[in-house]
Order: structure tokens, then C-alpha cells, then sequence
């Protein structure tokens, strides 16, 4: 991309996002590239859950913990970023291992012709390491919820911490030239906000251009959702198959529009843009980020043609000193089946199956630290809220167990299938694969002074060919 | 006193989505139009959705309001048994408390009148 040098620039910042979590629609963001005339493609990988899933691999390979669909896709997208020269890519897939991942890519780079494209990685965010440390030095990294302060023995069993990170790295790393910036751990609004301060030239504390962005960085950050996803009036979505992930053009002023490329189908329009703005917040005068404190209350929503909204007003403060982290520690196993069950009283045959299995596991020496027998079509995800009006003649039966011991698990994975010859009638779907255990994850949330993260957060740039040689496969 | 013999779906005044931040859920309801606000300003109270999501577990709940989008914010305590890594529930992030909560009764006057939307 070409930067924008300071002020003066009149043209607007294209950023589409193509990808709201790891999972997503793995055509969404070839397509966007593709037919979005971006500046700037980011994908958004890593929910709560996500970094568990990583600690989980990288425990088993120290060379994993990345996203490993994302090599995938730079690997088919090496064309367009050959002829889209402008293109730049913004991604957390770095997850727990940004420059493996970086090597990875720079990897199926080669013999691209793109060998001497600059990829910045950022890395500061894994903590995990500080930890004992901080704890000794008396900061307490009380979770944020309950006030607990992290015990010893909580920071022992930790598999990941990583602090937000913001905007500045990456912003450093666009406009020293990088066209692909991977990063771990960073805030979602922060993926957005990089680019756009690198490209108009905004300086740290012009509190109002950053709340712009951010909020813009917030509305596009979960992909379909500001296009159609998830929309009440879902029956109103144009063409849900080829639905179209957003983009936002933002201005020098912060300003921004939300759009989606041409002859996609979902919609963009006050309802589906006001729904996302609300999405996973909390106080909306008060939107944190690691970059600005963002006041959603003053925003002017706008309708201005088909798919294109126009928003304006955000107002932002000066950001807390402290970031937010996230520990993630092992907390035993856990696994998950399910069975359909028909019959005019399916709810008590359902009911009735997965006690059986439970008693069972029992029976044969575990003692299941929790478990929950959920009956679904009978009003269990509703419960007690909404109640069917009639007895349902078929319900799902799911039952789920989490323990400490993977063979407590493991002993009720395999009580399922006997249900089929040794329970009530009617239960069938045994033929799906038996449920397999799976790690537990608990997470801690908790707030770190800036000063302890930042200084060790850095953008590293190199050329594909010297990433792909320093990671050799 | 007004008589509240009737009541209207709160789906039919508003839209909602809701989501998870650790053991937290949020709901986000926008309401369709302006006179729709102000009656959910009212009616839609934080005793009222706590009251009504309290067979879920929900906790305490706090509202903020964004009168600039005829918006109001939920936050509620402890609606997840443990979060998303954690819950047992099918439904562990919270993804269908807005559309449980659409089918919220909103009481309505006996005098609304005809300009109220769509009653049931």
C-alpha cells in the first residue's frame, strides 16, 4: 500500500474483513479480496475459545499454536496479492506462534514472485512466562469478574496468557512497508485501527479519529454479522448463501461508511448495523480498547443508498493504563453427545436415557465432578422462560460431563451407544462417530499495568524469503 | 392508573442480538421507532428482564440507553454457568437470550390506541 504521508490525504481507506472467528466460511475472505477493491483485508481469528484450542496444540507441538488456515489461504491468494499491489493483509493468525505462522506463509510464497514481500509480525502479547514473576512482585492479576486474586497454583496450570495489544505495532509495521502484518493477541478494533492511523497519519492521541476507526475496526471485526448475520428480520436477507462480508471505507476524519462488495448477497442497513454495534459490549458510553476509550452514545447512523451506512460521532477519551489479559488454564476434560428420541412422551423416554448413562458411568467407578442432561425441542435451551405448548413426539437428547480425569470421560463416551439396545425405544442417530473427551479450558480475565506489557511489544519485518529461511519446514 | 390488560411481544416493538464476554452476556435491543423506545424506556425495565430471565439463571442486570439509536444495552450477571469454555449448555455464549427475550409480554395500556404497532 501506499501510505498516505501525515495529513492531506483525501482518499478513503478501504478494510474489509474476512473472517469473524476461526471456522468461518473459508471462501469469504478470497471473495472479498477479490471483488472488494480494498486497501486493507483483515481476519479477526481468536474468541476466548480459540486460544484454548491453540494452547492445546501448542502443548502437543511447540511449532504450532497459529492458524493454520491462514497459510491455506495465502497460499490461494497469491495471485490477487501479485495483482492487487495495493492490497495489504491484517491478521491475528499468529495466534500463540505469529512467527511461525509468518514462516509458514512466507513458505508457499516461494516461487511466487512475491519472495521480497515485507511481512511484519508482532509479538509482545504472550505473557505467559511473566507470570510467576508478576505474581512475586505483588501484581495480583485479580480476574476481572470475581476480584480473586491469581493464586500460584492457578498461574501454574496456566497453557496461555496474552495481553491486548493495540493499534501502534501494526500501524508501524504498514508503514514500514509490510504487506502482510500477522500478530497474536491483539484487541479486534486494533486490526482495523493500525492500518487506518499508518495510512492517514494520525497521531496517538487524536482521540477522536480513533474511536472513528475503532468503531468502525468493532462493527466489521465479526464478518457476516454487520451484513445480514444474525439479523432479527433474517427472512429480509437478500441471497444468504453468497452473503457478502463488510466494508468499511473510512476518512481522514474518522467518519466512516459500511458497505459490502458489489453483487453479493446479505444487506447493510440501519437495523443490521445498530444490531452489531450492540454486540458483546458493555457499557457503550464506554467502549475500552487499548487504544481509546470509545463513546458510542454520540454516534450518528445514517442510511445513505442500498448496503451503505454512514457513520459518524464517535467521541473517545484517553485509554486506561492498565490492558486487559487473558489466562487460560487446563480444567480436566469434557465431551458431548447426542441422540435423537421419538415418542408421544419422547421428553420422559430422553430424560429417562441420559440418567441411565450417567448411572452407568457410575456404576463402573466415576464419580462425574458435573454433568447435565439437556433435552432439546422439549424448551431446555429456553428453560423455564418459554414453554412448549404441546409434548414434542421427537426431542434431542444431549448430555454433557466435564472432570478432572480423562477416563471418567472417556468411560462415559462410550455409554452412548448402548442406549440403542439396552434403553427406552425410540432412540436413534448411534451411527454418528462416538463423542471423543476434549481438554477443558477455564479462563482468567484480569487487568495488567501498560507499563509491564508495552515496552516489549515490537513489529519484526522481513522479506518472505529471509521468514521463510529463518522457519525452515 | 392505566389497566394493563393486554400485552404486545416485545418483538414486535424491537429487534435484539446477544452475545457472551466471559461469564457476562449482553443484549443489544434496538427498538423499531422512536414512540417504541420511549414505551420500552418505560416497560422495559431492568427488574422486568431480570425477572424474566431469572429461570436461566441470570444474576443482576444493568441498561444502558443510546436514545441516539432508539437502543438500549443489557448487561446480565452470570447468565452463562461458567463461560464459554466452561457452560455445559448447548447454548454456552449466550447466542439465543435475543430472541428469548423477543417473546418478552410487554404490558400495554387498555388506551394505547390504534397508533401502537401491531398488537397481538
Amino acid at each position: 500500500m501506499e501510505m498516505g504521508v501525515a495529513s492531506g490525504v483525501s482518499r478513503s481507506l478501504r478494510v474489509g474483513n474476512g473472517a469473524g472467528f476461526w471456522g468461518d466460511n473459508l471462501d469469504a475472505p478470497y471473495l472479498l479480496a477479490r471483488e472488494g477493491r480494498l486497501d486493507v483485508l483483515t481476519l479477526e481469528y481468536l474468541a476466548e475459545l480459540t486460544m484454548a484450542i491453540l494452547a492445546h496444540l501448542r502443548s502437543k507441538d511447540p511449532s504450532t499454536g497459529y492458524i493454520n488456515d491462514f497459510p491455506e489461504l495465502i497460499a490461494r491468494m497469491g495471485l490477487l496479492l501479485r495483482d492487487q499491489d495495493r492490497l495489504s493483509i491484517v491478521t491475528n493468525a499468529g495466534g500463540l506462534n505469529p512467527p511461525s505462522c509468518a514462516a509458514r506463509c512466507s513458505g508457499v510464497l516461494k516461487g511466487s514472485g512475491l519472495d521480497r514481500t515485507l511481512i511484519g509480525v508482532v509479538t509482545g502479547d504472550d505473557v505467559l512466562d511473566r507470570i510467576p514473576g508478576w505474581l512475586a512482585e505483588g501484581v495480583d492479576l485479580a480476574h476481572l469478574e470475581t476480584g480473586e486474586p491469581m493464586g500460584v497454583d492457578l498461574a501454574g496450570r496456566l497453557v496461555a496468557a496474552n495481553a491486548y495489544l493495540g493499534a501502534h505495532a501494526i500501524a508501524v509495521g504498514i508503514r514500514q512497508g509490510a504487506r502482510l502484518v500477522v500478530t497474536g493477541r491483539v484487541a479486534d478494533a486494533s486490526l482495523t485501527l493500525g492500518p487506518a492511523a499508518a495510512y492517514f497519519g494520525w497521531g496517538w492521541e487524536d482521540w477522536p479519529r480513533l474511536a472513528g476507526a475503532s468503531t468502525a475496526g468493532h462493527l466489521i471485526e465479526c464478518g457476516a454479522q454487520a451484513t445480514g448475520g444474525l439479523w432479527t428480520d433474517w427472512t429480509e436477507v437478500p441471497d444468504f448463501p453468497r452473503i457478502g462480508y463488510p466494508i468499511a471505507e473510512i476518512e481522514a476524519d474518522g467518519s466512516f461508511a459500511i458497505t459490502k462488495a458489489g453483487d453479493s448477497g446479505g444487506r447493510v442497513n440501519l437495523a443490521t448495523v445498530a444490531e452489531q454495534l450492540l454486540y458483546e459490549i458493555d457499557d457503550p458510553s464506554r467502549y475500552r480498547t487499548p487504544d481509546v476509550d470509545v463513546d458510542f452514545t454520540g454516534l450518528s447512523i445514517q442510511e445513505k443508498g442500498t448496503d451503505r451506512v454512514v457513520v459518524s460521532g464517535a467521541r473517545g477519551t484517553k485509554p486506561s493504563d492498565r490492558l486487559k489479559l487473558v489466562g487460560v488454564y487446563r480444567n480436566g476434560w469434557t465431551a458431548s453427545g447426542m441422540l435423537a428420541v421419538v415418542g408421544r412422551d419422547a421428553e420422559a423416554r430422553a430424560r429417562a436415557a441420559g440418567q441411565i448413562v450417567l448411572e452407568r458411568v457410575r456404576r463402573a467407578g466415576f464419580a462425574l465432578a458435573e454433568t447435565m442432561i439437556e433435552c432439546l425441542g422439549a424448551g431446555d435451551v429456553a428453560r423455564g422462560v418459554i414453554v412448549p405448548a404441546s409434548p414434542p413426539f421427537e426431542v434431542v437428547l444431549r448430555v454433557t460431563v466435564r472432570d478432572p480425569e480423562r477416563a471418567a470421560v472417556d468411560r462415559f463416551c462410550r455409554e452412548l451407544a448402548p442406549l440403542v439396545t439396552s434403553g427406552p425405544p425410540g432412540i436413534v442417530g448411534y451411527t454418528a462417530a462416538r463423542p471423543s473427551p476434549r481438554p477443558a479450558f477455564g479462563y482468567w480475565p484480569a487487568l495488567v499495568p501498560r507499563d509491564l506489557v508495552e515496552p516489549g511489544a515490537r513489529v519484526e519485518i522481513r522479506t518472505a524469503a529471509e521468514w521463510a529461511a529463518s522457519h525452515p519446514d | 392508573m392505566p389497566n394493563f390488560s393486554r400485552s404486545i411481544r416485545l418483538g414486535d416493538l424491537a429487534h435484539a442480538r446477544s452475545g457472551d464476554k466471559g461469564d457476562r452476556s449482553n443484549i443489544g435491543v434496538v427498538a423499531r421507532d422512536a414512540q417504541s423506545y420511549a414505551l420500552l424506556a418505560e416497560r422495559l425495565t431492568t427488574e422486568a428482564v431480570a425477572e424474566y430471565l431469572r429461570p436461566l439463571g441470570a444474576g443482576p442486570v444493568v441498561r444502558y440507553e443510546l436514545p441516539n439509536l432508539n437502543a438500549f444495552n443489557f448487561v446480565i450477571e452470570s447468565a452463562l454457568s461458567g463461560g464459554a469454555s466452561r457452560s455445559l449448555r448447548i447454548d454456552s455464549q449466550g447466542k439465543s437470550l435475543a430472541t428469548i427475550l423477543l417473546e418478552m409480554p410487554i404490558p400495554m395500556p387498555d388506551d394505547a390506541g390504534t397508533s401502537s404497532p401491531v398488537p397481538e
